[in-house]
């Protein structure tokens, strides 16, 4: 193998995700069915939709990152490229990392970028501030995939694990949404809000690429 | 002093007569703390009147949810690095148990909150929130385990998920702190000592201790009946291969 295996893992995740046919559309297709569900399910009137809109692409961004995550780890687990990136010694946690960072970048990141189009269907204020919003989703959207990624590690070799990831990721995911819808309600603690999710994403990237590695080691046993 | 625990054939002698006196010692004290709370002690206005009672289960449920939680990713942690068989058994062990009080603690909140604070839920309470994501913590941690198919892989995954959790549990009940917080502040361990009055104080801790003992006798009984059935599984492997 030429390249490291951290890269190769990175490279050959952002190719899976665009080959395929659709494959980096779908979390999209998922996430905006999600949320046009939404106002179909409690009603279209305006303030409480505007009112909801932030929280709903939070849940909706939660639910996409775990619907992509279910066989990240698997496929590799099943065609033994993680048993071959494995033997060449690389630390199994920068393979890890490195896996759910290119599923960020292909399934969260453009929801993020879009979470802008959304918000305008909720009736948002047409302002900067969906900017702001904008990058509060990309953050957060970074430690959902990496809390998924311990479930989806954690629960590779088992046949349909979907489920399963959602049930160990859910209670992870728990800071992250407190403090992104927290700092978007705009209401006393919003302002110090967007540091602490800041910090609960990098707390999720320094804790979960270990949890991961190990996970996967035990995957490969 | 973990490797002397860490043999089975030791633990199951001191289980075999450790676990009947928990049992024992347990069910004096929960029945004599919960006769005082339900009988004798005083009704406490300010707190809702005769409702207050269920703190006499409340508070338990609640300590022994944390402390259940926390004893799993110990024995987690335990078994992870120095693969103490024992540990994983025991770690095993809690998960229903722990899942157990933690549902107790909830329901018997929620009976406590309707009258007294006029809700059964509240989403922005903090120690709510964290007690019911130990909750799914728990459940987790069993499924998980129950969908791995070798013992061994369900002890490492079960670790490993345990111990993330665990670290999670302060960022989470932090996080749900950022709101105010409608539970009341924590009044048996505080700095300057309990707050409450000593004739609540007494059958309280009688109850805790009480529940902690039946909690404990309930875990190396569950952790006995595992280890028979790994040694059965062993005689019947052995059977089977002939010898």
């Amino acid at each position: 193998m030429s390249a490291s295996p951290i890269l190769s893992a990175f490279r050959q995740a952002l190719t899976e995700a665009w080959a395929g046919g659709a494959g980096a559309l779908m979390p999209l297709g998922f996430f905006a069915g999600a949320a046009v569900l939404v106002p179909l399910g409690i009603g279209t009137d305006p303030t409480t939709l505007r009112a909801v809109g932030p929280g709903i692409l939070w849940v909706a961004l939660a639910l996409a990152s775990l619907v992509t995550l279910e066989r990240i780890f698997q496929a590799d687990v099943e065609d033994g490229a993680l048993d071959l990136w494995l033997q060449t010694g690389a630390p199994a946690s920068m393979i890890a990392a490195a896996k759910a960072f290119a599923h960020w970048l292909t399934a969260g990141l453009p929801l993020a970028i879009l979470s802008p189009i959304f918000a305008l269907m909720f009736q948002a204020k047409a302002d900067t501030s969906l900017l702001a919003h904008m990058g509060l989703y990309a953050l957060g959207g970074l430690a959902f995939f990496f809390w998924g990624g311990v479930g989806a590690a954690l629960s590779a070799t088992v046949r349909r694990g979907g489920l399963l990831i959602s049930l160990i990721a859910l209670p992870l995911y728990v800071p992250t949404a407190i403090f992104g819808a927290l700092a978007m309600s705009g209401g006393p603690g919003s302002t110090g809000a967007p540091l602490f999710l800041a910090a609960s994403t990098l707390f999720a990237l320094a804790v979960a690429p270990f949890a991961m590695g190990a996970a996967l080691r035990l995957a490969a046993d | 002093m973990f490797s002397w625990f860490a043999n089975p054939h030791r633990f199951l002698t001191l289980s075999s007569w450790l676990a009947p006196v928990c049992y024992a010692l347990g069910a004096l004290l929960i029945a004599w703390g919960l006769w005082q709370g339900l009988w004798i002690v005083p009704k406490d206005e300010y707190q809702g009147g005769d409702i207050m009672r269920v703190m006499f289960l409340h508070v338990p449920a609640a300590w022994l949810a944390m402390a259940s939680y926390m004893g799993m990713a110990m024995m987690s942690f335990i078994w992870f690095i120095w693969r103490h068989e024992v540990a994983d058994i025991a770690a095993k062990a809690i998960a229903p148990l722990g899942a157990t009080w933690t549902a107790l603690c909830l329901a018997t909140g929620s009976i406590w909150g309707k009258p007294t604070w006029g809700t059964w839920w509240q989403w922005d309470d903090a120690r709510m929130m964290s007690v019911l994501f130990m909750f799914f913590l728990f459940l987790g941690y069993m499924a998980l385990r129950a969908a791995m198919d070798t013992r061994q892989k369900a002890a490492r995954a079960g670790a490993i998920l345990a111990m993330v959790g665990a670290i999670n549990v302060p960022l989470i009940k932090f996080s749900v702190d950022l709101f105010t917080s409608l539970h009341q502040d924590a009044s048996v361990i505080t700095v300057d000592g309990p707050k409450m009055a000593a004739v609540y104080l007494w059958p309280l801790l009688a109850s805790g201790l009480g529940h902690s003992l039946l909690f404990a006798g309930l875990v190396m009984t569950l952790m006995r009946a595992e280890i028979w059935q790994r040694r059965a599984a062993q005689i019947r492997a052995r059977l089977m291969a002939g010898d």
